[in-house]
């Protein structure tokens, strides 16, 4: 076997390029490498001028997401050898504008992540001296949730999300069932007050391609089809039983 | 240039500086807050925390057996006031994380679970799985969104303190989307950037821990303290340096050399039982631990690989479903990482620098020598740490003195702090800006690769200022470094562009690197003695008489650094030999 493996990395510079392009790097192919430390060779080595965000190379902070050959990963967890003889296409991930080469744009989702109100709402104002009591299966309900490394990967992957970039998508919306599900919260509805006005959610196909790609293996789809269910269940309530307990 | 104004400025968006930042919001509402970090905050180093937060839980445990643990553990380097005051604070922030929304791992009663840890003569160890760090980041980051008077400013990197008369003013900072140079202004300023790890070759540290915030300081004049004191983690995944968490150990995990023995015997750290016996073989403080693998290579008995030698840490005989539901974070590291199954087969690891116990000097209150300017985290030396960290103390240290820093620079507001003079804090920002694009931004030629210049800093705080150390390797250490510094006026940058320009981070980067490396290996070769984590091999005996005392790094006028000492508080734990693995 080779080496040597070419990268093909996307390069778009917005103060020079109007379209981005790929450029053709060779970079050694070695056992222990991830696509993210070829990433590092070539700033370090052949073109300081390649810009990508990463950081903590454990899969943990989730700055590293790129598309890797056609996929959402982070290239801190996607093994070089596997992707050998190569080339190996790296770009920006999809449905994002891009800043530069692999970054992407992502104050959006920032907003969207503060428009969830992912903080626990206590209607009572009610704070025990101790801790809320929570059985592990409480915590059960809604830990997968809270797992989520808001790494993009789902958006980027999100065929509703590629169509309409208002969709609160994927991680948003998990996030806000995480504070939803927790037993220590009582924010529920003013949550799905606020994401139900928004058809993002009807519109979301229940194709799951969002929890296929996650590498946290948060399943971001089951969030969306509960809420859409508490949504409809609230609808009723509203609607069909304005005596009954909202 | 663009100029802003806010009353309170955080330099970093982590643990310290989000619960530093919730604090002012609390106790000052109508305070304006600017947070400047360098990465969205949630990517802040915090997230890869895996243990857990020490904080007294128990009813068979007290304040005073947490201080003496962590005084201990810190070779008796510790301010004992500073210790005390954390001890007594934290079981209450614990707390208010858990009313935040932290997923804490839980009993099945629903109460909150604690596991032993290092060090620790109880279990007082609060966890959340394994990614405690990550869960604390996030709470502390999702929290913070529902105040309206926290004014982020993403991804922009601060290049120097602004100061006037005696005090901070502000900070200049580049927003690297556009490339722009702002100078914000602040009555004060908290320094909480973390740690500086990427000094070395071989850490558990992200590549955004540079060293930041403790250069902007020590370059505006507020000193550096206990530099020297770089703490080792024991199990590093022997490649990538990823840490594989204490926890392992306390959860059971055994350290084993090539002949499959527990050699941490043979170090005074106790007998080998089944299960874990608190400060005692496997759960003895890290410095130890780290120094007794270090022997065994020594000695020949680990094992060789690729990246140097390693020991066995084996977790097998704990099954795979406490390996799934108490560490499954290490689980999936070793799998993707190492391709292998820690439920399997040993997990090779070897000792990796970890954590910083030094930074910027402050008080317990988180104030520094200069006006206005505060730290906290592991940017800051209060000191709790002193020459070795005890493994979960630094997710509850973040906390604490976070908020405490918050509320110190609420006061100083209170107290009535002005702005300055704001034409030669505009003058001085427009200095800086000049710098910026003189020496970096236009600058062209060079010969000098920022990667070469950074490998060979990092090659030289290893060979010269490891786990041990002594005089002439210091001073080779010391001569690299002065030769980097001058090296480092010849780089050269491939990209001159505006936008998101991420050589031009790494270069100043690289710049504030090279000066805190600077400090702690002056710092190492002023401190003629081995305490914790500092180990001289021409002065292998811990010296009270001479070192019972901070070491204090200012910046000499010509730039080279100036050593003093300060001494250490103690209050009612006098200075002992620390024992573990026995009775005292």
């Amino acid at each position: 076997m080779s080496d040597t493996i070419i990268l093909e990395v996307a390069r778009f510079h917005p103060e020079r390029d109007t379209e981005p392009s790929y450029q053709s790097f060779e970079v050694p192919l070695r056992a222990d490498w991830m696509v993210l430390d070829a990433l590092n060779h070539i700033k370090d080595q052949l073109d300081g001028s390649l810009a990508f965000r990463w950081s903590c190379r454990m899969g943990i902070c989730g700055s590293c997401g790129m598309m890797v050959n056609g996929v959402p990963s982070l290239t801190c967890e996607s093994l070089l050898m596997n992707f050998a003889p190569g080339p190996v296409r790296i770009g920006p991930l999809d449905h994002f504008p891009v800043i530069k080469d692999l970054a992407i744009e992502m104050d959006e989702f920032m907003g969207k992540l503060q428009k969830v109100r992912p903080w626990i709402v206590r209607k009572d104002d009610y704070v025990p001296k101790r801790e809320f009591i929570q059985t592990p299966k409480q915590l059960a309900a809604f830990q997968q949730f809270t797992l989520c490394i808001n790494c993009m990967l789902c958006y980027a992957a999100c065929p509703v999300y590629g169509l309409d970039p208002s969709f609160t998508g994927p991680a948003a919306l998990a996030l806000a069932e995480r504070y939803n599900l927790d037993s220590r919260d009582q924010g529920s509805a003013e949550r799905t007050d606020l994401l139900a006005q928004h058809d993002g959610i009807w519109d979301c196909t229940v194709v799951g391609e969002c929890s296929e790609v996650c590498p946290k293996n948060v399943d971001p789809s089951l969030a969306i089809q509960q809420y859409k269910i508490s949504a409809t269940k609230d609808w009723f309530k509203t609607w069909l039983m304005p005596w009954g307990n909202k | 240039m663009e100029t802003s104004a806010h009353d309170i400025l955080l330099i970093g968006g982590g643990g310290a500086g989000l619960r530093a930042a919730i604090a002012i919001a609390e106790s000052m509402p109508q305070a304006d807050i600017a947070m400047v970090s360098k990465v969205y905050p949630m990517r802040s180093h915090t997230v890869s925390a895996e243990g857990g937060a020490a904080g007294v839980a128990g009813d068979d445990d007290t304040i005073d057996e947490h201080c003496y643990d962590t005084i201990s553990g810190s070779d008796w380097l510790g301010d004992q006031d500073a210790i005390e005051l954390f001890c007594n604070e934290i079981p209450k922030e614990l707390l208010r994380l858990e009313h935040w929304g932290c997923p804490w791992s839980r009993e099945p009663n629903g109460k909150i679970a604690v596991r032993p840890f290092g060090g620790m003569k109880k279990m007082r160890t609060w966890f959340a799985a394994d990614k405690t760090g990550f869960h604390l980041l996030h709470t502390l980051f999702q929290t913070s969104l529902k105040y309206t008077s926290i004014n982020r400013y993403d991804e922009h990197f601060v290049t120097s303190l602004l100061v006037d008369d005696g005090a901070v003013r502000g900070v200049v900072a580049i927003e690297l989307k556009t490339g722009r140079i702002r100078a914000i202004m602040a009555k004060a300023v908290i320094i909480c950037t973390g740690g500086l790890g990427r000094i070395f070759p071989f850490t558990t540290n992200a590549n955004i821990c540079t060293g930041d915030g403790m250069a902007l300081a020590y370059r505006a004049g507020a000193p550096l303290k206990d530099m020297e004191m770089v703490q080792y983690h024991p199990t590093g995944l022997p490649f990538t340096g990823i840490l594989i968490t204490e926890a392992a150990r306390a959860e059971g995990g055994w350290l084993l050399n090539k002949d499959n023995y527990r050699f941490l015997q043979d170090y005074d750290l106790g007998k080998p039982t089944p299960t874990p016996v608190f400060r005692s073989m496997e759960l003895g403080p890290r410095d130890r631990v780290s120094q007794a693998i270090i022997g065994e290579i020594e000695k020949g008995r680990a094992f060789h690989g690729p990246y140097g030698d390693y020991v066995h840490l084996d977790l097998r005989h704990l099954g795979e479903h406490k390996i799934e539901t108490r560490l499954p974070m290490v689980r999936e590291l070793c799998l993707k990482y190492e391709n292998l199954d820690p439920v399997r087969e040993p997990i090779r690891t070897r000792p990796v620098m970890h954590y910083m116990m030094g930074g910027v000097h402050t008080d317990i209150n988180g104030a520094t020598p200069l006006a206005g300017l505060y730290a906290a985290g592991e940017a800051a030396c209060v000191s709790i740490n002193g020459a070795n960290r005890l493994g979960s103390n630094s997710l509850g240290e973040i906390l604490v003195y976070g908020a405490r820093a918050g509320n110190s620079a609420v006061e100083y507001l209170q107290n009535g702090a002005s702005g300055g003079n704001s034409t030669r804090i505009l003058a001085q920002a427009a200095e800086e800006e000049h710098r910026l694009e003189e020496q970096f931004l236009r600058k062209t030629g060079g010969t000098e690769r920022i990667a070469r210049l950074r490998e060979e800093m990092q090659k030289t705080m290893e060979t010269g200022c490891g786990i041990y150390r002594e005089r002439n390797s210091l001073m080779e250490s010391a001569a690299k470094l002065a030769e980097l510094q001058g090296r480092f006026n010849d780089i050269a940058l491939d990209d001159h562009a505006r936008t998101f320009n991420t050589q031009l981070l790494q270069a100043l980067e690289l710049g504030f690197m090279l000066d805190v490396a600077e400090t702690v290996v002056h710092s190492a070769l002023h401190r003629e003695e081995s305490r914790g984590a500092h180990q001289r091999r021409d002065f292998p005996k811990r010296d009270d008489s001479r070192y019972l005392a901070h070491s204090v790094v200012a910046r000499s006028p010509q730039g080279t650094p100036h050593l003093s000492y300060l001494p250490v508080v103690i209050t009612r734990w006098p200075p002992g030999e620390r024992i573990y693995g026995r009775d005292h």
